[in-house]
């Protein structure tokens, strides 16, 4: 039990009965699932609370930050450990302060770990709070360069961040990403992974590829292989500075189209060879985070497997949901790594000739539309028969697609996204699936239209442990 | 004899964070449409200018990348400045067009000479101004138009007494978010703050270019065939209301 601070105990208890109650008020007023406004309530009434909160778990936080996969890591790290812990998994990804918040009051007293997916801008300030003994760090790409201003400065204050944690903490993380590789360096406590089989990595680094440069010398890198935007093997011709050795690595990595990819994931324990029902390199990268993450919080190498084995798509991640007799196939694309990955993934596994669209200039998409320009979506243009443009911003995308080679006679432009969705269904036949890229906000407004129709169920309802029937393909 | 432009892009895996090549894709392909040849000539740190580009680009970076060519930049600008004299067009972007001003005065107060080619000075910001941007310009005379574009610059601009700006800032913050200027223009040469990328949704600027180019190839000034910007005109309208309802204000 933590100690009782000039009766902190009773005023936080008190706070927290309020907060609960709010959230419930929430949830039946059918606001998004209340997952972050009695957060919001408890971090205004106590701005103490989450220290308090996250003191009281018997085996402490693990933190999960990184531009892209984020939700996806922390999905897959619950799966391992949910067979070992009860956790407190911010799983809708109310990942900001007051959903940290939120999720540590919802697991109050019943969950031993915490296992939180943290905003890349909100990481600093969550760990302050938050103390975790793991901090999981999976990449930086440039994004919503509206929101967070370069690159670089993210870099910085997670540089200042890892600092600031507790020598006792573990930090996991991806060095085949150079800034990330580089802000670990000097810690004790490091558990490096990385992806190891230059069979799979891309001819030359993509157009919108960020960090090419030593963090030492400022000179270019020099790639043995580049996996997924700048994350590869590297090594500076100039200084000669390197990735480090991997403690955690994908080898034999066997893409398999659309459906799932295997790899051996070697590990201090041993390796062990893991079919991930989940396709392209960029969910290896997951998974092998996720694996690093488990075993650095006391998960075997068997169990690491098993969870990865068992594991089913975050909500908009690579989902599949059934319309009648047809399917729809989302994938979210949020800026140009991680939307180069899904398009390489897509067309790997056959080109789709019907595909939606839809681009949102939210806050949560970025007010900046120009990241579509750095996206290589000329890939999916040979083979399109039809572009559904749609969301707020639809003509920018439609402009994208026209300038990138498209004719215009094959595009549509429905701007709200229910419409897109039945139009794009509509030109699909029977039997046939549907793909659906949407932007953040674009997707949580497809997910109110299939869950307004019962074809989902609402996020905030959903079996943690993937045996919603709901998102079975 | 096949009508062709030269376009010299500056940089284009160093300087590309906003985009860049979305302005790029519309220059050729509107020429493509017309029937109009478009050589692209990636010109790199160390590569010379080519003497016959009828349009030069520049992009912008961040501020490691913009660091890294600003010197090499300044190396060139005897090559930019006789193409420019020499009538060729020019279109810098963002961290482009700071880095061909005089100078840039950091948070230290200390100057990093600049190319010297656009009358103007930049001087480092506390505060981003972060935005839609919506300006009116008239680049021809009795041409009315506008430019709905997004900015992301804690640079704050100010052009020397005189200079021509590209337009006044309608909604938005613009060079310094204090004297409603956006940009700057010498005859053929433009810089500005808007990305977006600014092409794309600005059809009637990409088609000023390309007119500017042709007229340094050809010696004449041609008329281009109309195209069919349905889709352009309604996301520059779009663009436009998103700068009416929330762009910044200095």
């Amino acid at each position: 039990m933590p100690p009782c601070r000039e009766n902190g105990g009773m005023r936080l208890a008190a706070e927290i009965a309020l907060a609960r109650t709010v959230g419930r008020l929430s949830r039946l007023a059918g606001r998004g699932g209340g997952t972050t406004l009695p957060g919001k309530l408890l971090v205004a009434l106590d701005p103490g609370a989450v220290r308090r909160l996250a003191a009281e778990l018997p085996l402490g936080a693990a933190l999960v930050s990184a531009t892209n996969g984020k939700t996806t890591t922390a999905a897959m790290a619950a799966e391992i450990l949910g067979a070992r812990h009860r956790l407190a998994h911010n799983r809708a990804g109310a990942n900001l302060l007051s959903g940290v918040a939120s999720t540590l009051l919802e697991a109050r007293g019943v969950a031993a770990l915490a296992l939180l997916e943290v905003d890349e801008g909100a990481l600093p300030d969550v760990a302050r709070q938050v103390a975790p003994r793991t901090v999981c760090l999976g990449n930086l790409f440039r994004d919503q360069l509206d929101r967070y201003g370069e690159l670089e400065l993210v870099a910085e204050r997670w540089r200042d961040a890892v600092a600031s944690l507790d020598p006792s903490a573990i930090v996991v993380v991806n060095v085949d990403d150079p800034l990330l590789a580089d802000l670990a360096r000097g810690r004790e406590r490091v558990l490096r992974f990385g992806l190891d089989d230059p069979s799979v990595a891309r001819e030359r680094l993509q157009h919108a590829a960020d960090s090419k440069y030593c963090t030492d010398c400022g000179s270019p890198y020099a790639y043995e292989a580049a996996y997924v935007g700048h994350l590869g093997d590297y090594r500076c011709p100039a200084c000669g500075a390197g990735r480090p050795a991997l403690d955690v690595a994908a080898r034999a990595i066997e893409l398999d189209g659309l459906e799932r990819v295997s790899f051996d994931l070697v590990t201090p324990e041993g390796t062990a060879r893991v079919e991930l029902p989940l396709p392209g390199l960029y969910n290896v990268y997951n998974a092998v985070a996720a694996a690093a993450l488990a075993l650095a919080l006391g998960a075997t190498l068997a169990e690491a497997r098993e969870g990865l084995t068992r594991f089913r798509a975050a909500f908009g991640r690579f989902e599949r949901i059934a319309v009648g007799d047809r399917t729809a196939l989302v994938l979210l694309i949020k800026n140009p790594a991680g939307a180069n990955e899904a398009i390489r993934t897509l067309v790997a596994g056959g080109s789709p000739p019907v595909a939606v669209v839809a681009l949102n200039d939210e806050i949560a998409d970025g007010r900046d539309v120009s990241w579509i320009w750095d996206v290589d979506f000329e890939p999916l243009v040979p083979g399109l028969e039809r572009l559904v443009a749609s969301g707020e911003r639809a003509e920018e995308l439609a402009l994208r697609f026209k300038y990138g080679g498209l004719d215009p006679g094959r595009i549509e432009i429905v701007r709200d996204v229910g419409r897109a969705l039945d139009r794009g269904l509509e030109l699909v036949p029977p039997g046939g699936q549907l793909t659906v890229l949407p932007t953040y906000t674009a997707m949580l407004a497809l997910r109110g239209v299939a869950a307004t129709r019962g074809l989902v169920r609402p996020f905030w309802e959903r079996d943690p442990a993937g045996t919603d029937p709901a998102r079975q393909g | 004899m096949p009508v062709r432009i030269r376009v010299a892009h500056l940089y284009p895996e160093t300087l590309n964070i906003y985009a860049d090549r979305g302005n790029i894709a519309v220059l050729e392909r509107r020429a493509a449409w017309r029937g109009i040849g478009f050589d692209h000539v990636p010109v790199g740190i160390g590569d010379a200018i080519p003497q016959d580009a009828n349009l030069v680009y520049v992009g912008g970076g961040q501020d490691r990348e913009q660091a890294l060519v600003a010197g090499d930049l300044v190396g060139k600008r005897e090559m930019l400045a006789d193409a420019v004299a020499g009538g060729a067009a020019l279109l810098a972007v963002c961290g482009g067009y700071q880095l061909l001003g005089r100078f840039y005065r950091d948070r230290n107060g200390c100057e990093l000479p600049g190319v010297g080619l656009l009358p103007h000075f930049t001087v480092a910001g506390e505060r981003r101004m972060i935005g839609d941007i919506l300006l009116r310009c008239e680049l021809d005379p009795g041409e009315q138009r506008t430019l709905a574009g997004f900015e992301n610059h804690a640079g704050r601009t100010f052009l020397d007494e005189g200079a021509e700006p590209l337009g006044q800032v309608v909604h938005g913050f613009g060079n310094n978010g204090e004297d409603g200027f956006e940009g700057c223009r010498i005859g053929r040469a433009i810089g500005t703050y808007l990305h977006g990328p600014l092409l794309p949704r600005n059809p009637w600027l990409a088609d000023w270019l390309l007119r500017q180019a042709l007229a340094h190839a050809l010696g004449t000034s041609p008329v281009l065939t109309s195209l069919d910007d349905t889709i352009e005109d309604t996301a520059h309208r779009v663009a436009a209301g998103r700068a009416r309802a929330r762009g910044g204000r200095g």
